[in-house]
């Protein structure tokens, strides 16, 4: 008995697979799926969302905002800014987070690099554990 | 002058063959892009059902009452009118059939006595309505053949925010459905505030009241949450589908703009080689008629010079034509 996994973005599904365990932190904090768990929907908190597959290899995601949904063994995690750990590249990543925080210096009330400057640090964070 | 005729009919023939190759290659583009545009609102559905489908298990659960984003107003004095359109054009009826639908809602709204406010997506919408001077109150070009998900946040949060702030009561959505590659259909749907039928209706088809969720935070916070990014998303999709619709139009009106220049060239060649014998006849005539002028004066005036022109009579006419050219 598994867990039937999806990452869904607005723009593709980015994960789909069988898992023993999904780790994901809520609003309200850390919450840890198994099989059976009783249906659930949570929303999402910045961070990480840890699939603990069948093979023992965990794949890690990055995640700002969004919602888990949790029914009959299936896991579903939608999120707006949804990236897996292999799709991340670090050295974009602190670039992007370099840019996102000279332009908050220039103008701290750009809401576009703070988006960005946000996203960064949950990239950085999700690649480098 | 013979031959003027047809040197420019060759000039339109090159230009009608020029316009063709564009047209071909732009067909041969558009088609490409169908495809992929087609990929990207199949990829973006099973975000837009799941969330529709969470969103409907909330309703279920009784979440909802007093969402703003849920609750049609009683009093509508602004109305919004997001207008999908195309960045070119070049596609046919694609860009005036939904300015067409968005001048209907506009003219609707005025009608009942509201005021309105216009955001313009893609660069044919700016100009249409720029150029009959209706106010604008946001635009957004550049991406329509080929929409991010920023794309449709940005406009969604705007749209959102005005509305949350009371600037609007109600937002109707002027796209173009993309029902298959044939056809596409201009369309007025309402975009906020949500109609909380349409999402019940996706939920109890697919598993029937199981309303047996934890929430984690309460239904109303999850559901606060959860409306935007559902308003997003169906901008989302809406513009991928215009996106889709776009490229089949222009294919279409591309592919129609190619067949035509091949029958005008047809056309033009078969007007060119006429003209082309026409002014060969006309110049055969000339110089038949002056070999004869000239025969004929030289029976009148006796046999010293008669012998001369049956001479040069039995020579063909081309090496006589410059000669005979010049009589008068």
């Amino acid at each position: 008995m598994t867990l039937n996994v999806e990452v869904v973005s607005p723009e593709r599904v980015q994960y789909s697979g069988e898992a023993r365990v999904v780790i994901c932190r809520t609003t309200e904090g850390e919450l840890a799926f198994l099989t059976d768990h009783a249906p659930l929907i949570g929303a999402l908190g910045i961070g990480e969302v840890r699939i603990g597959q069948e093979s023992g290899e965990d794949e890690v995601a990055a995640v700002h905002g969004g919602f888990v949904e949790v029914r009959n063994n299936k896991v579903v995690i939608l999120s707006d800014v949804a990236e897996l750990k292999s799709q991340i590249d670090v050295n974009r990543a602190q670039e992007a987070k370099k840019r996102a925080q000279s332009a908050l210096q220039a103008d701290p009330d750009d809401e576009d690099a703070k988006a960005a400057l946000r996203r960064a640090e949950v990239r950085l964070e999700v690649s480098s554990d | 002058m013979p031959g003027g005729e047809e040197r420019t009919l060759r000039r339109r023939i090159k230009s009608v063959e020029s316009t063709k190759k564009i047209t071909r290659a732009m067909e041969l583009i558009s088609a490409s892009r169908i495809v992929k545009a087609q990929q990207k609102v199949a990829a973006a559905r099973p975000y837009a059902e799941q969330i529709t489908e969470v969103i409907g298990n909330l309703a279920a659960a009784g979440a909802g009452s007093g969402q703003p984003l849920l609750t049609p107003r009683e009093n509508v004095t602004n109305v919004g009118v997001i207008v999908l359109a195309a960045d070119r054009g070049l596609a046919g009826g694609y860009n005036s059939a939904v300015i067409r639908k968005a001048e209907q809602a506009l003219g609707a709204a005025e009608g009942e006595g509201h005021g309105t406010q216009l955001f313009a997506v893609g660069r044919k919408a700016l100009s249409y309505f720029r150029y009959r001077g209706r106010e604008i109150d946001a635009e957004h070009t550049g991406f329509t053949d080929s929409p991010s998900y920023e794309n449709a946040r940005k406009i969604a949060e705007d749209v959102v925010s005005r509305f949350e702030a009371g600037d609007l009561d109600r937002v109707d959505l002027a796209y173009t459905e993309f029902v298959s590659v044939a056809i596409q259909r201009p369309k007025l749907v309402r975009f906020i505030p949500l109609e909380p039928e349409e999402l019940a209706d996706d939920d109890d088809s697919s598993d029937g009241p199981d309303a047996e969720y934890e929430y984690e935070p309460g239904p109303d916070a999850i559901l606060e949450r959860l409306l935007p990014r559902y308003v997003e998303s169906r901008l989302f999709a809406a513009l991928l589908e215009a996106a889709a619709s776009e490229h089949a139009a222009r294919q279409k009106a591309m592919k129609a703009a190619t067949d035509n220049a091949t029958e005008l060239i047809k056309k033009l060649d078969r007007q060119m080689n006429r003209a082309r014998q026409d002014s060969i006849t006309t110049e055969i005539i000339e110089i038949a008629s002056g070999a004869e002028a000239l025969n004929q004066m030289g029976d009148d005036s006796g046999n010293t010079s008669g012998d001369y022109f049956t001479e040069r009579d039995a020579t063909p006419y081309d090496s006589q034509r410059s000669e005979s050219r010049s009589t008068p």
